[in-house]
């Protein structure tokens, strides 16, 4: 360590040397490596051990299992689209192989283009790096298909870092998530590269078409004659809950086992990084709504079992990944119940009642970060109103 | 009266004032990103650099004409109903581009369809005839529409050339990266166009990147809040 630390003390930039404009990119590196020994000089401040960096290290840490599982999902749905085999276990080498191969290139592109813009625009504002990226660039790759051709994947990943994040004045100041903003750009500029039934089993061959649960569900809003299944039974019977839960589905690269995301909500949780608050009301909000569906169910998708909603698609991984991100939720206590109630019962709304998505913690997602500071705001409002009030009555009782 | 011809000798036609009412709405005093006028226009019609020319033709037609005529009428128009009056003034040039439109240019009209009538309720001529037109010289006022038109049509070309590129492959109807549908060219190594750049809201974020730039070049520009 001693000569790593030499060596990097060495290279530092003069302050007024040629190489002084490089200094953010120097800061970042070091401070990467080592805890920085500056320490405040005026008043006394109470600080933590754990700093952004270690933050974001452990989010990236929590979202491994997800990772991991990923990449066996991904090698599993190949060989399944490719018809060699159907068991689990069945070839686990070549499958891992095989999604290391696919999943790999996502998570370094995304993190290269990510981490490029960012030091470009620390390096032009002179600013301290800061390490916002590190979570993103994980966060990317996992909420995509995994056959998403990489250019697309660096061009969404300039597009949410440059518009999502530094127009606003970068890490900390973004008003929505960065990695859905990418998510969003892409499911909207190239919509047959991220929805539909040919995407989700990674390298298929021509003419093999295989939907997601959601893709089937959402056809039970169209005619009778265009079902995927006669009945809810019948899709019921085909995709349990089990299997959802366990994440062998076809799905985005991260997003399809509940267990591994649970895995990692447990570390968040510990650490207290991710606020249980809106974990818990995001996820009530979903069961609150799937609850509603089947007592006023007027087709078979408003009879989905509520417990399958929260295994398909993206709803835990937003539960737990994205609704939480502390930049973009709501602050108040109170705020944080109401802002992920109304996250998840509107991501279970898009879903059942919007037959053009599919999916909708994306969306969801995406428009309560925007109503956050409103959220907010009226919650402070209200604190203030009851204080009043309280000072009146002591008041009164006085006179 | 004489005294006052012989104080202010007759101004030339491009004196550095007049000069001045061209170059500004270019770049300082831009319709669009700086008055943050005629937006609706600017994300409906910017899907093709065709439509976003026209466009801005129609806008110059309306906006010449409608500043000189109400620079013309300024002295008689009574100040309670000025509004109304520069009202019938853009709707009945905005119907005479609408008629032209449709009998020389029929595909374009059905292209622009709504927007050419709601040329009338575009904020930069109104704007210009109230904080112009009712207050100066004839002239002057066809200078400023000149000005006013170029900025907003240079920003409308910006954002349609970026447009029609990336969303549709294409610039001027001609396609650039081979056929989409063929899948030649381009299309072969498999790139797209990105069907989010045709969609109105990334006009918003065009016409909010050149907002950026801009102010981000003359710190001045910044509005202190």
């Amino acid at each position: 360590m001693k000569s790593i630390e030499k060596m990097m003390r060495k290279l530092e930039p003069e302050h007024d040397g040629k190489w002084a404009k490089f200094h953010p990119v120097w800061d970042g590196f070091y401070t990467f490596l080592f805890t920085p020994g500056e320490t405040t000089r005026n008043g006394s401040h109470i600080r933590d051990g754990i700093d952004l960096k270690r933050t974001m290290f452990m989010v990236v840490t929590a979202l491994i299992p997800c990772l991991l599982f990923g990449i066996y999902n991904t090698g599993h749905f190949h060989y399944v689209a490719t018809g060699e085999t159907t068991e689990y276990m069945d070839m686990f080498g070549d499958k891992v192989i095989y999604g290391l191969i696919k999943v790999l290139p996502l998570v370094i592109v995304s993190y290269a283009v990510g981490l490029g813009v960012e030091f470009i625009f620390c390096i032009k504002n002179q600013h301290a790096i800061q390490e916002g990226f590190l979570v993103s660039g994980m966060l990317i790759p996992l909420i995509i298909p995994a056959d998403t051709p990489l250019w697309m994947v660096a061009i969404a990943t300039i597009f949410a870092v440059v518009l999502g994040k530094e127009v606003f004045g970068g890490t900390g100041m973004n008003v929505v998530n960065i990695a859905l903003t990418a998510r969003a750009f892409l499911f909207f500029g190239y919509p047959t590269m991220m929805s539909g039934d040919r995407v989700w089993f990674s390298g298929a061959p021509d003419g093999y078409s295989g939907p997601t649960q959601l893709g089937e569900l959402a056809s039970f809003t169209g005619k009778q004659v265009d079902w995927a299944y006669p009945n809810i039974e019948a899709f019921s019977e085909h995709w349990s809950i089990m299997e959802s839960f366990i994440g062998m589905i076809p799905g985005s690269v991260g997003e399809t086992s509940t267990i591994a995301i649970i895995l990692g909500a447990a570390l968040l949780l510990y650490t207290g990084i991710a606020s249980w608050k809106i974990m818990i009301s995001f996820v009530l909000g979903g069961l609150f709504v799937g609850v509603l569906c089947n007592q006023f169910a007027v087709n078979e998708f408003m009879e989905l079992a509520p417990l399958h909603h929260m295994v398909i698609g993206g709803f835990a991984f937003g539960a737990v990944f994205m609704i939480t991100d502390p930049v973009t939720a709501a602050q108040t206590s109170t705020g944080k119940f109401i802002y992920g109630f109304l996250g998840g019962a509107l991501s279970i709304t898009v879903r059942v009642f919007n037959g053009a998505y599919p999916e909708g913690v994306m969306m969801a997602i995406l428009f309560m970060n925007v109503m956050a500071p409103l959220i907010d705001h009226y919650v402070i409002g209200a604190n203030i109103k009851r204080r009043k009030k309280r000072l009146k009555v002591k008041e009164l009782k006085a006179a | 009266m004489s005294e006052e011809n012989v104080k202010a000798p007759k101004e030339p036609l491009f004196s550095r004032k007049n000069k001045r009412l061209v170059t500004e709405p270019l770049d300082d005093n831009n319709p669009i990103t700086i008055q943050v006028l005629g937006i609706c226009s600017a994300l409906a019609i910017t899907v093709s650099v065709e439509q976003a020319l026209v466009m801005t033709a129609s806008v110059f037609f309306v906006l010449g004409a409608g500043n000189v005529i109400v620079s013309l009428l300024r002295n008689l128009i009574p100040s309670r109903i000025r509004i109304i009056v520069q009202l019938v003034v853009v709707a009945s040039l905005v119907i005479i581009v609408d008629e032209v439109l449709k009998a020389f240019l029929p595909d374009m009209a059905e292209k622009l369809s709504v927007f050419v009538g709601l040329i009338i309720t575009n904020c930069i001529i109104m704007g210009r005839f109230e904080a112009f037109a009712m207050a100066n010289k004839p002239w002057p006022s066809f200078l400023d529409a000149v000005g006013n038109t170029i900025g907003y049509g240079l920003i409308l070309v910006l954002v349609s050339v970026f447009r029609e590129i990336f969303g549709a492959g294409k610039l001027f109807g001609v396609e650039l990266f081979g056929d989409r549908i063929e899948g030649t060219g381009l299309y072969s190594i498999g790139y797209m166009d990105n069907n989010f750049i045709i969609l109105a809201p990334f006009a918003l974020f065009a016409v909010g990147i050149i907002i950026w730039i801009q102010r981000a070049r003359n710190r001045s520009l910044i509005e202190d809040h």
